[in-house]
């Protein structure tokens, strides 16, 4: 937003709740604490968590962040229909716009020249056979996408961000890591 | 040198306090702080110190009372309704001149308000807030790493002046995660407590207490902790300065708002607008005389709070009607915008001239 | 010449402001004699309510605090848990542990803290002018009950020690009384009891009702005051030991 010079990203992922969405964010905001960003993570919190909409908000900047929330992401990824409503006509002119087209049945209708990405992250998600996984299919592709971070990078910060009892999990997660990237790559 | 790591405020506020050496935290859960409450059940039992989850705000308060007395470092902390309850051992603490800590992840009220970031609690923090003539500090950091660095200036000022300090943050800071570096750092130079509570082994008798019957008694004691306030406010004003120099309006502004305002005054600049932000970060004592030395040149002073205008107040009384004080609050858990902010600068400033 | 009686060391020598034919001086004098003959007068961390007895540290030679109506649970908790070592009573009456801490009491029994407290039930509010407690008697007229005590408005004398004597948290409940030689002496042993049963560890808390007299409020000679504690009283509060 300011520091006209130096990288200023401003980055919001929406879905409901037991998406991963917060995690996702966690880390995105670790991997680019990594590798020696300001960041900051501001999740949605409380009640309407569990079983209503998550988001969280992350900026990845050069300089100290001074406002911790976002009001227009140059990024968005949604990973069902209420979040795109939501968050949708907040993207900024110029914006990256990732969608989940198995929870989005048609393509966005948005103003401006926004460049869209539509994902299938359950798709590959099941494909690897980790349900779950999808919010890490659709973190990958908006690395590839974004080209600030790699998701090998995300790879190595898994450990940090998750807890001990889910380290199992790092190998199936870089996976969908990378499959999101493939997919950017092929078809976006 | 320690790493940085990612951290939400809630649990770096915790890692510090046992960095700082608490040695006893109690607490029952309410949102927007539950993180503290979960990490000190794993830390202070890892940690061999105590932990206990109470049956309420007003038992947690006074739990921290008790331990307090014997000469323990201790701490609570809850949200605005839990606040409001733990205002009666508040009172006592003051009274009994106890050294406490107690963190305020403030959110949206009156009532049972909501679950979003506040500033409402601001009157009751720095008017003390329970019954009497009392003050306890007030300390209102703005990123994750300077919650932390609080919480260790929070025990070492309780212990010095025997006072309650609160650590006043909101929603935003007590969820947002950020990189913090947290290490033990040193304590101030501070005084015995020959007054605790530890057993009268080889000694007289100590009493803790805060009921004064005796005639003259009480406005002894309210003398006594007058001229401890006094001190306070001559030696522990914390405050920050930015972009003052050449300033045409002053945004004032803490805690969280005053990241955000700090946004506003570099976009302000960028305009062209000499905008500068006086930054409160102990809100009790409040930093009069900085504010009212930045009166002495005529500009324009912009209080921005997440409440109807609560520090507006001091700001006001600082400025002593030098120049004009306005306001931009939001009350309820609305957060102001960059932009918002922006365009109050910018509507003000062509008004006056300043643009 | 042979000293046949003593003040305790950890009473001190002077005045209390309790009034003629009050249970406080008596509970005082046998709480000072069990530290004294336990040995822990140099360890014990005593809690003061608010009540008549809210200067209860001008009387007994121990560290002592005073604190807001009804905590004193709480703020023992606070202390034992941080010094497992010090011996902490409290010291309540039953507007302070009946009425106003009734939280405070059954939560620290049911998380068994190892405390030790000393319940004195005079089935009055005596500091504030002799209004009802919760432990009014049906009938008994106080400042707030003109008319006498009526279970419907104003309900039943509530009997906390049952209550706690259910928890599992609690190792010892027991209910003394405060009028005649025995019965004070069983009162003494019961207090001494609790306290060695902190000092051995035993998991969980401690308490002593005492039922004591109130001349001042009761409209009565000390006299009448303890035999009103043997035939009404007692009646509706039995002298029995509920636990452990």
């Amino acid at each position: 937003m300011i520091a006209p010079n130096g990288l200023y990203e401003e980055i919001v992922i929406a879905g409901f709740g037991g998406q991963g969405i917060l995690l996702a964010g966690k880390l995105l905001a670790q991997t680019a604490m990594k590798a020696g960003r300001e960041v900051t993570f501001m999740p949605s919190y409380g009640a309407e968590v569990r079983g209503g909409t998550a988001n969280c908000m992350v900026i990845i900047a050069d300089e100290p962040i001074a406002c911790p929330t976002v009001s227009q992401p140059e990024s968005l990824m949604v990973l069902n229909k209420a979040s795109l409503s939501k968050f949708g006509p907040r993207l900024k002119p110029g914006g990256l716009l990732l969608w989940n087209n198995c929870l989005i049945d048609s393509r966005p209708e948005l103003n401006g020249d926004v460049e869209m990405v539509s994902v299938p992250a359950d798709e590959v998600a099941v494909e690897l056979g980790a349900p779950k996984s999808a919010n890490m299919v659709m973190l990958g592709a908006y690395l590839q996408k974004r080209g600030l971070l790699t998701p090998d990078q995300a790879s190595e910060a898994l450990r940090d961000v998750l807890a001990e009892r889910y380290h199992k999990t790092i190998a199936v997660n870089t996976e969908a890591l990378r499959r999101g990237a493939e997919f950017a790559v092929c078809h976006a | 040198m320690s790493a940085r790591i990612l951290m939400c405020g809630n649990e770096a506020l915790a890692e510090a306090a046992i960095l700082a050496g608490c040695d006893a935290y109690f607490g029952y859960p309410i949102t927007p702080q539950n993180e503290i409450t979960a990490y000190m059940s794993r830390r202070m039992a890892e940690e061999g110190r105590v932990f206990v989850q109470s049956e309420s705000e007003l038992a947690a308060i006074n739990m921290v009372f008790g331990a307090a007395a014997t000469g323990k470092r201790t701490m609570t902390s809850s949200s605005s309704p839990g606040i409001s309850l733990m205002q009666e051992g508040m009172s006592f603490l003051a009274g009994a001149e106890l050294p406490a800590v107690v963190v305020n992840v403030m959110r949206g009220g009156p009532g049972l308000g909501n679950i979003a970031p506040s500033q409402g609690d601001y009157f009751q923090a720095t008017r003390g807030g329970g019954h009497g003539d009392y003050r306890t500090i007030v300390l209102g950091p703005s990123r994750v790493q300077e919650l932390a660095d609080c919480m260790v200036l929070a025990f070492d000022l309780a212990d010095q002046y025997r006072i309650t300090v609160m650590v006043l943050a909101d929603g935003i800071l007590g969820q947002m995660m950020e990189p913090v570096v947290l290490e033990a750092k040193q304590r101030r130079e501070l005084p015995p407590k020959d007054w605790a509570l530890t057993g009268a082994d080889g000694r007289e008798q100590n009493i803790v207490r805060s009921l004064w019957l005796g005639e003259g008694a009480l406005e002894e004691l309210n003398n006594k902790l007058q001229a401890k306030y006094q001190q306070i406010q001559e030696n522990e004003v914390l405050c920050e300065e930015y972009q003052m120099d050449d300033a045409e309006i002053v945004i004032v502004a803490y805690g969280t708002v005053a990241r955000i305002a700090r946004t506003a005054v570099d976009k302000a600049r960028e305009e062209g607008i000499n905008a500068g932000l006086i930054r409160p970060i102990t809100l009790w004592p409040f930093p009069t005389k900085q504010i009212s030395a930045a009166a002495e040149t005529f500009r324009m002073f912009l209080t921005v709070e997440m409440s109807c205008g609560q520090m507006v107040e001091d700001v006001q009384l600082a400025v002593a009607g030098k120049c004009p004080v306005l306001l931009h609050g939001r009350p309820g858990g609305g957060v102001p915008g960059v932009e918002e902010i922006l365009e109050k600068i910018r509507q003000l400033t062509i008004r006056t001239g300043a643009a | 010449m042979k000293a046949v009686h003593k003040r305790t060391p950890v009473l001190k020598d002077c005045p209390t402001h309790y009034c003629p034919g009050c249970g406080h001086g008596i509970a005082h004098r046998i709480l000072a004699e069990v530290i004294d003959e336990l040995g822990i007068q140099g360890r014990t961390i005593g809690i003061a309510p608010v009540g008549c007895a809210v200067l209860a540290y001008n009387y007994l030679d121990v560290d002592m605090i005073e604190v807001a109506h009804g905590r004193a649970p709480a703020v023992a908790t606070g202390m034992k848990r941080t010094n497992p070592d010090s011996i902490v009573f409290s010291y309540q009456g039953d507007g302070d542990l009946a009425a106003i801490g009734t939280a405070e009491i059954l939560h620290a029994a049911h998380r068994a803290e190892p405390l030790t407290v000393i319940f004195i039930n005079n089935a009055v509010f005596g500091m504030t002018g002799g209004q009802m407690a919760p432990t009014t008697t049906l009938g008994q007229v106080t400042a707030t009950t003109p008319a006498g005590r009526q279970a419907r408005g104003e309900g039943y004398p509530l009997q906390v020690s049952e209550i706690l004597a259910l928890l599992p948290g609690t190792v010892y409940v027991e209910r003394c009384a405060l009028s005649g030689t025995v019965s004070i002496k069983r009162a003494k042993a019961a207090i001494k009891h609790a306290f060695e049963l902190q000092m051995d560890g035993a998991p969980g808390l401690s308490l002593v009702e005492v039922l004591s007299p109130c001349p001042t409020y009761w409209r009565m000679s000390p006299g009448d005051a303890m035999k009103w504690i043997k035939e009404e009283m007692s009646q509706v509060f039995p002298i029995a030991r509920l636990k452990g």
